[in-house]
């Protein structure tokens, strides 16, 4: 990869280089007042920040603690109802609070540019790529159509996307998840800004994915000596990527430090906290001793689904194994984590459990019946015996069904009277650490990890002896996410339950599982005791996993370790399952 | 409730649609009061200009009836219409989308070509031939509005119901063991009321306006004084009489303009994303 030639830079702006250290953007006690009606009176509350050229500062804070509504305000971004009521945001000495919409342009992509969490919904769906990267240039009034393009083509090159004349007669349907990240840095890059802001800009990628687009933020900050932004809540790809580090909570920078300092010798308990709750990937001893055998609740035998997609009068269907021939045995009171990468088809197996898909092929013994071959009735009376935790715990809730009748319908359902069924929920809301008024009110009174605990609830309504927890604490912040793997392990442990764990976290799968089962493509990579996995991974495709997951050894990676990452994912995948199907809602 | 409403008067167009509104059912309420003499009956002299008269206010008809006593007596009849024909509409149009959105596949093409079939044929000459076949009274009026405007009832219904069958909630409910039924009763309908509430008081507007057609054609029912009756009365004299069509057509006009512009304020008010936005 070179260094992009400088001439091609708009000429029309003299980009002033910084030295290195030198302050590029200062944030002078920031304040940002919400709505009257909200938790806390500011979003952000004094906030003073600076960033250096050379230099990446990660704003780390769990959701809620205003780390992107400082960023969004730099931008001009903020929602309408907020606004910023203090403070000043200096860009090179012009106070970027004071400008109005027209002078904002100018900043905006030019000075500082921004790449989001989601690149799927940042980008233009009926665009081509490369018109895309053409329109930025466009919408400043630089170079000339023919010279767009080919700066885009340039750009995607630095970018690091194999094959950039492919990407550029892209649309973003047709690109895999890293890859239209990496063209959201394309573009975002396209007017060499000063500051990059990056809002979670991993948090929707895979492991090794996330490696590669954090060594991609690495190497070109180094090489355009760029300032870096970088707002995430994840302390592992703090470890990665950050010289500097800010903690917010509440609003407020309550840390702040060389990225050393913070990760080694943190000083406030709040820090200390998030730190402490990186589920750390050293299992424990007592996860080795419950790996060992025992009898056998749930036997999975050549289960096989495919999807069969479009097909017409004269077009043949394609079809997408997305499970392939997956055999493994649950034990009775065992916790089995299915972990992979999108598309590897680790959910498409939890939901043929199930049965919410019906398998093409293969069987699900669960004592003595073939789930898997049963419908109508039959189906819904096995049914009680293995139930679901649910990813999103905003959708996973009726909005219009107060919590505990939620938790009781299972059992009203099967016969039981509303009473009864009513009080028992109640007592599971206890169970789960709720109180148990919470049976009267509405899931939007509740937090994401409340409604997490309500979930459990309900897949335990119905006493069964298997808990498909899918993506389960995906969605919640680490601090919360250790709380409820707490709970679930603890919840197993007291009524005996076998637990399917999926996840795409690793970490989080060695934490609870006892043993884990690697899957790639719709297969089995490689099954075993969860230590032995994660100390000792035997096939490439789980070391290549294992090496991805950030924060795992100092900064100094070596070179040979992120080889192979982005040796393991093959760019332009043999086509990857359409997103549809990758993550079933 | 009260944030609800908060929104709601938010919208000062919605506000005042439900003040005319208002005022339209008092009307039609107060009819029998005002003017207790049957609207058909000769009261004046033919032709009788507006505002020269204190005793008829808004002029009298080519047979010297009572325009004011028309309008008076039409808004309850209207009203009626546009409510009860809409009920009847979303009667048949929510099971209808409901199920095929539910079950999908066989099910949902049949229900879907079924729906089409009466959306292909145009709305006001299906009423017609309806109303002409079954003799026109108010009862076959009410029956043809309903006929002609549920299908896009059905085919909300279906959009919606097949979004939530997706929702983790509602697998949630499948995997529980509840039966198709109840979560298609208690699930899933109750998710989709706000688009339904906001359609049914457009449907309204359209039904009122679909009865006014009627009556102006000669279709109305002869024993029920109608807005659109008056209108069509004086369509022909329009040159030298013009208040026997214009006061009936204000009325329409009033009635229609207010419950769109209600529709629209419980479209905004009830709509998650401008209420997330304003959180």
């Amino acid at each position: 990869m070179t260094v992009a030639p400088q001439n091609h830079a708009p000429q029309n702006h003299a980009p002033q280089s910084h030295a290195p250290g030198e302050p590029v953007l200062v944030v002078e006690k920031l304040a940002i007042a919400l709505p009257p009606g909200a938790d806390r009176p500011y979003a952000v509350d004094r906030v003073s920040l600076t960033l250096r050229a050379g230099e990446i500062l990660c704003i780390v804070g769990e959701s809620g603690s205003g780390k992107s509504m400082s960023a969004n305000a730099a931008m001009g971004l903020l929602p309408e109802t907020v606004r910023p009521v203090g403070g000043r945001i200096l860009l090179g000495g012009t106070d970027l609070l004071t400008l109005d919409e027209a002078e904002l342009y100018a900043v905006r992509g030019r000075r500082i540019a921004m790449i989001f969490q989601e690149p799927m919904t940042a980008l233009n769906p009926l665009m081509r790529i490369e018109a895309q990267i053409a329109e930025v240039f466009a919408a400043h009034g630089l170079l000339t159509p023919r010279t767009r393009r080919s700066r885009a083509l340039e750009l995607l090159a630095e970018v690091g996307l194999p094959d950039p004349g492919r990407a550029a007669a892209s649309y973003p349907f047709q690109l895999s998840g890293g890859q239209r990240q990496r063209v959201m840095i394309a573009m975002a890059l396209a007017l060499e800004p000063q500051v990059l802001i990056a809002d979670e800009p991993t948090t929707a990628l895979d492991v090794t994915t996330q490696a590669q687009i954090l060594r991609l933020i690495r190497d070109l900050q180094a090489r355009r000596g760029m300032a870096v932004m970088f707002i995430t809540h994840d302390f592992g790809v703090v470890a990665e990527i950050a010289d500097r580090v800010a903690v917010m909570q509440h609003g407020r920078i309550v840390e702040e430090g060389a990225a050393a300092d913070i990760l080694d010798r943190p000083q406030h308990p709040y820090t200390a906290k998030l730190i402490a709750a990186i589920p750390d990937m050293e299992a424990g001893a007592d996860h080795t001793a419950r790996a060992a055998p025992r009898a056998s609740v749930l036997d999975v035998e050549g289960l096989t689904k495919t999807y069969t997609l479009g097909g017409g009068l004269f077009r043949a269907p394609r079809t997408v194994a997305a499970v392939r021939d997956v055999s493994f045995t649950l034990g009775r009171g065992e916790t089995l984590g299915i972990v992979g990468e999108s598309g590897s088809g680790k959910s498409s197996v939890g939901r043929c459990l199930v049965r919410l898909q019906d398998p093409d092929g293969g069987r699900v013994r669960l004592g003595g019946i073939d789930m898997a071959g049963l419908s109508g009735e039959a189906l819904r009376q096995a049914r009680r015996r293995i139930q679901m935790v649910f990813q999103d715990p905003y959708g996973s809730l009726n909005p219009r069904v107060r919590v505990g009748r939620a938790i009781a319908d299972g059992p009203i359902a099967y016969g039981e009277p509303v009473g009864t069924a009513l009080t028992a929920a109640s007592a599971l809301l206890e169970r789960v650490g709720l109180d148990a008024s919470a049976a009267d009110r509405y899931p939007h009174e509740f937090s994401g990890g409340q409604r997490q605990r309500i979930g459990i609830a309900r897949a335990l309504a119905l006493k069964p002896e298997i808990i498909v927890a899918d993506e389960a604490v995906s969605a919640l912040d680490v601090s919360i996410q250790a709380q409820i793997l707490d709970l679930l392990d603890e919840l197993k442990r007291e009524l005996h339950l076998s637990l399917l764990f999926i996840t795409h976290d690793l970490r989080v799968a060695a934490k609870i599982c006892d043993r884990v089962m690697v899957m790639e493509k719709g297969a089995v990579v490689e099954i075993g005791p969860g230590a032995e996995i994660f100390s000792n991974p035997r096939e490439p495709y789980t070391r290549s996993l294992v090496a991805a997951i950030p924060g795992r050894r100092p900064r100094a990676t070596p070179p040979e370790a992120l080889a192979s990452v982005s040796l393991a994912s093959a760019p332009f995948a043999a086509t990857p399952l359409p997103a549809a199907i990758r993550t079933p809602v | 409730m009260t944030a609800f409403w908060v929104r709601y008067a938010r919208n000062r167009g919605a506000v005042a649609g439900i003040v005319i509104l208002v005022l339209v059912l008092v009307l039609a309420m107060a009819a029998p009061a005002l003017y207790p003499r049957s609207p058909w009956a000769m009261v004046q002299r033919p032709f009788l200009p507006p505002f020269t008269n204190g005793g008829f206010p808004l002029g009298t008809d080519t047979m010297g009836r009572d325009i004011a006593s028309a309008v008076a007596h039409g808004a309850g009849v209207s009203l009626l219409v546009g409510f009860v024909s809409t009920l009847a509409a979303l009667l048949i149009g929510i099971p209808i989308g409901a199920v095929a959105g539910y079950f999908g596949g066989r099910v949902d093409d049949l229900l879907m070509r079924f729906t089409e079939f009466f959306q292909s044929v145009p709305n006001f000459a299906l009423a017609v031939v309806l109303v002409a076949i079954f003799r026109p009274s108010l009862v076959s009026i009410v029956a043809a509005i309903a006929i002609v405007s549920w299908p896009p009832v059905a085919r909300l219904l279906r959009g919606e119901v097949m979004a939530l069958r997706g929702r983790e909630f509602v697998q949630a409910a499948v995997l529980s063991g509840q039966r198709s039924g109840p979560i298609i009763l208690r699930q899933i309908l109750p998710n989709t009321l706000s688009p339904v509430i906001v359609l049914g008081t457009m449907m309204v507007a359209a039904a009122i306006l679909l009865e006014s057609a009627l009556s102006f054609m000669g279709l109305g029912d002869p024993n029920i004084m109608s807005w659109g009756y008056v209108i069509g009365a004086g369509r022909t004299v329009i040159r030298q009489a013009w208040w026997v069509s214009l006061f009936p057509g204000l009325a329409i006009l009033l009635t229609v303009l207010a419950l769109n512009l209600v529709g629209e304020g419980l479209n905004d008010a009830l709509n998650p994303r401008l209420s997330r936005k304003t959180r």
